[in-house]
């Protein structure tokens, strides 16, 4: 049981807590991205703001997958897997396996959904953490990457797939759209749905949930399936950006993804947060990388910054937690 | 006991942000005495226990201990200086033994460094032998029931030579049985000079075994009495600001016609050939030991846990329930034994939690309408008399009684008609279960139907049509209510195999 402290300052604990919980992030954002633009005027050149939600939107897709397993008191560590696999079979369609556009972008996506079914069955079904599960699906499917590879990247897409990573619609990128578009989905889903108010409850409360009659199962299921049907997509922006199906494409994503989750305010005990938090969360890890490397300093840097920024994130939730109960 | 006050409040306020905990409280409690802490939830009851212990620190007032003035600063300190506090949640470690458990903190070394295991397995059973209790000392505590992990920390404080114990409803999970070890410890304890402080909803006990009793209301003090020259009336008015007229309002019905029927039910190891029905407008209430397997059987009908065997007949007609959502579609409603565990989203809000059975039911390929489910959660709530200041506050900050009509109102709301109560009024205080009882009138009076399994004889007594005792996963008999004393039952709950060899 935790010793309060003096009540003022629990006072001043819990305004701020409500008061970070409607704003905090967005602020948080706005103040590193003005601090940037300040130290590098190049910060501000829209071809640089366009290039780092491009940059975006191939983390911040999965991120949208993620929020929902978060949000049910799950995790996926999986995710960066399965884009390396199912680019390197978008690629193998393209450039191997008869150059079809249909079957190039429509396999790698039941790919990426069928491993994400993979996760969710094995952890409901076999009562298993899904950390361990993931664990092991990240090994299998890079392993299933530099196989079906035979160890070389595939290169050479054709026009139209590269659209789908470089193309524009206007002056926005392709992505970009994909990315914000799957955000206010997500976020309709999560607010007017049965699918997303069920999400909440699993997550807020598993055995309340079962008693009330959801099939929790076929609820985890879905969200597994549809962050492993994400990753796919991202998979797939990432081969038509690069133009080229990666080995390692994808590495160390799972960081990145549940940062951005993470960072957006959703609680990895589940049942608290939301995609809109997400949204932020991506564009504040792009823009603290990008605004890194413009003023030279070493990526080394970046990732020691990065996992800084995770451990506070999650503290500031704790905390959160701590002073509401009391 | 002697006249000296061992501990004494003077004045003693706690303010929390908004709200006055505790207002100027002044009451002594004497040396060996066992004293009887009362009041409804929210009347600062816990806030001042916690204060004793050191959890939390006052705003103003003094509290002296064996005549000093003393202001613990956390519960450790408390414990060192002779206060120890039992709380529903035991602070104990699974995974090691019974004997380490008792000595966590204050272990006996040989050579600075090394447990001095035998010494510590010696004084542990030692400590068992004058509690009279058989608990193994090299048992993990993991593999112990609840009451005995009472006794571990009972064991614990009397280790830390506590000259005050004080126990926070110490009986809400225990069995009739255990609850007359504990009395019987408790005895033990106060023949040593153990002043105990004893928090609790169930007014008998408090004549059992209580010496005076303080009443709080809303952090005020309002008396305290020799419990010899008060009664449970009294009691309850002092309680509730106000008069109840009735504990179990309890309107008779006629029973209809049959809408339940369990044939044979077993669930390997658990439940051993069950059968009961249960007949429309009728309350049928399940007693018997905890263990007995009655929570098991209202999570094996309700679809929680599979069945090896046996058949369910809704409305005379079998049906296949492999999930709670089958029950829920068969018109079955479990209302849990823990609240907060099992029956509410506390995250989300009472608009939230009311809609969890029927979303579905409001929405339009998945979308839900927003307008229709307010609206059924507006009518929830004013039905009930559920008191939230706004369909949007999250259920955390509802009181228990409230939090109770919640989960209730979530089947309301569904119309379902066969009810299975567990421990529907546990920690509930004495206005808010009077309040429960009516709804489960009202219940009956639209028709529906309830299973209640209660540890609660007098509950049990007065609100059911018939009662089942059940034993170690049998039903060992059934009592109409004629036939039903608290005598009766207890036979049957505690009674030997082969009494009910022809019975079950």
């Amino acid at each position: 049981m935790p010793v309060l402290v003096e009540e003022k300052s629990t006072q001043v604990f819990q305004k701020f807590f409500v008061f970070w919980d409607r704003v905090g992030i967005l602020l948080a954002f706005l103040v590193v991205f003005v601090m940037f633009g300040a130290l590098t005027p190049v910060f501000f050149h829209p071809l640089n703001i366009l290039n780092v939600i491009r940059q975006v939107s191939i983390i911040g897709v999965i991120a949208v997958g993620m929020t929902f397993v978060i949000l049910l008191g799950g995790i996926d560590l999986s995710v960066g897997s399965i884009v390396a696999f199912t680019g390197i079979i978008a690629a193998g369609f393209q450039v191997k396996w008869g150059g079809s556009l249909f079957l190039s972008i429509v396999v790698p996506l039941l790919i990426g959904g069928g491993i994400g079914f993979l996760n969710g069955f094995i952890s409901t079904k076999g009562k298993l953490h899904p950390f361990i599960v993931t664990l092991g699906m990240m090994s299998i499917f890079r392993g299933a990457t530099l196989l079906v590879a035979q160890g070389k990247p595939i290169s050479g897409m054709s026009p139209a797939f590269r659209f789908i990573g470089a193309g524009m619609v206007g002056p926005i990128p392709f992505p970009v759209i994909l990315f914000l578009g799957c955000v206010i989905i997500a976020g309709i889903v999560l607010k007017r749905t049965v699918f997303g108010r069920y999400i909440y409850a699993i997550g807020g409360n598993e055995e309340a949930a079962l008693l009330s009659g959801i099939m929790v199962e076929r609820y985890k299921i879905s969200a597994f399936t549809l962050l492993g049907f994400l990753s796919g997509l991202s998979g797939l922006i990432l081969t038509s950006r690069l133009n080229s199906g990666e080995l390692v494409a994808g590495q160390g994503y799972e960081l990145d993804v549940i940062a951005s989750v993470v960072i957006g305010g959703t609680s990895l005990m589940g049942g608290e947060g939301g995609v809109y938090g997400t949204l932020i969360g991506a564009l504040l890890i792009g823009v603290v990388s990008n605004g890194l490397n413009l003023l030279g300093v070493q990526p080394y840097w970046q990732m020691i910054v990065k996992g800084v920024i995770v451990i506070f994130a999650v503290l500031l939730d704790r905390l959160k937690r701590r002073f509401r109960t009391a | 006991m002697s006249d000296a006050p061992i501990l004494h409040f003077e004045k003693l306020t706690k303010r929390f942000p908004g709200v006055l905990a505790l207002d100027g409280v002044t009451f002594s409690i004497q040396k060996g005495e066992v004293h009887a802490l009362v009041g409804e939830n929210g009347a600062g009851k816990s806030t001042l226990i916690k204060i004793v212990t050191g959890v939390y620190q006052k705003t103003a007032g003094e509290i002296f201990f064996e005549g000093k003035p003393v202001n613990f600063s956390s519960p450790h300190e408390a414990l060192k200086n002779g206060i120890a506090a039992i709380y529903q949640e035991f602070n104990l470690i699974p995974a090691l033994t019974v004997a380490e458990n008792i000595f966590m903190g204050h272990h006996f070394v040989t050579r600075r460094f090394f447990v001095d295991w035998n010494r510590m397995r010696k004084e542990a059973q030692e400590l068992m032998r004058f509690l009279d209790v058989d608990i193994d000392v090299d048992q993990k505590v993991r593999d112990l029931g609840v009451a005995k992990k009472q006794v571990v920390e009972i064991a614990k404080a009397l280790s830390h030579r506590a000259r005050v114990l004080i126990m926070d409803e110490p009986t809400a999970t225990l069995a009739q049985k255990e609850i007359e070890r504990l009395f019987r410890i408790i005895k033990v304890l106060k023949s040593e000079g153990v002043t105990i402080v004893y928090i609790s909803h169930r007014l008998e006990e408090i004549y059992e075994i209580c010496d005076r009793v303080t009443v709080l209301r809303d952090g005020r003090h309002i008396a305290t009495r020799d419990v010899r020259d008060v009664t449970m009336e009294d009691l309850i008015r002092m309680m509730v600001g106000r008069e109840v007229v009735e504990r179990f309002p309890r309107v008779s019905h006629t029973a209809g016609e049959e809408v339940l029927r369990v044939e044979g039910l077993t669930r390997r190891g658990v439940l051993e050939n069950i059968s009961f029905s249960l007949r429309k407008g009728e309350i049928l209430g399940i007693a018997g030991m905890v263990g007995s397997g009655r929570t098991e059987l209202l999570r094996a009908i309700y679809g929680v846990d599979p069945i090896d065997e046996g058949k369910i007949y809704i409305r005379g007609k079998e049906a296949r329930i492999r999930s709670p959502l089958d029950a829920i579609n068969h018109g079955i409603a479990l209302l849990p034994e823990e609240r907060k565990v099992h029956g509410l989203v506390l995250l989300l809000s009472v608009l939230d939690n009311l809609g969890l059975p029927i979303l579905p039911l409001v929405s339009v390929r998945g979308f839900i309408q927003d307008g229709r489910l307010k609206a059924i959660a507006q009518d929830m709530v004013q039905h009930m008399n559920i008191k939230t200041p706004s369909l949007f506050q999250r259920v955390m900050y509802l009181s228990g009684g409230n939090q109770q009509k919640v989960v209730l109102g979530k089947w309301f709301a569904r119309n379902c008609d066969i009810y299975l109560f567990d421990e529907p009024t546990r920690g509930i205080d004495v206005g808010a279960k009077v309040e429960i009882y009516h709804l489960m009138n009202r219940l009956l009076e639209r028709g529906a139907s309830i299973v209640m399994v209660s540890s609660e004889l007098p509950e049990v007594l007065a609100m059911s049509d018939r009662i089942l005792v059940m034993r170690e996963g049998r039903v060992v008999g059934e009592l109409s209510r004629e036939e039903a004393t608290k005598e009766a039952i207890l036979r049957l709950a505690l009674g030997r195999r082969e009494e009910y060899a022809s019975v079950g």
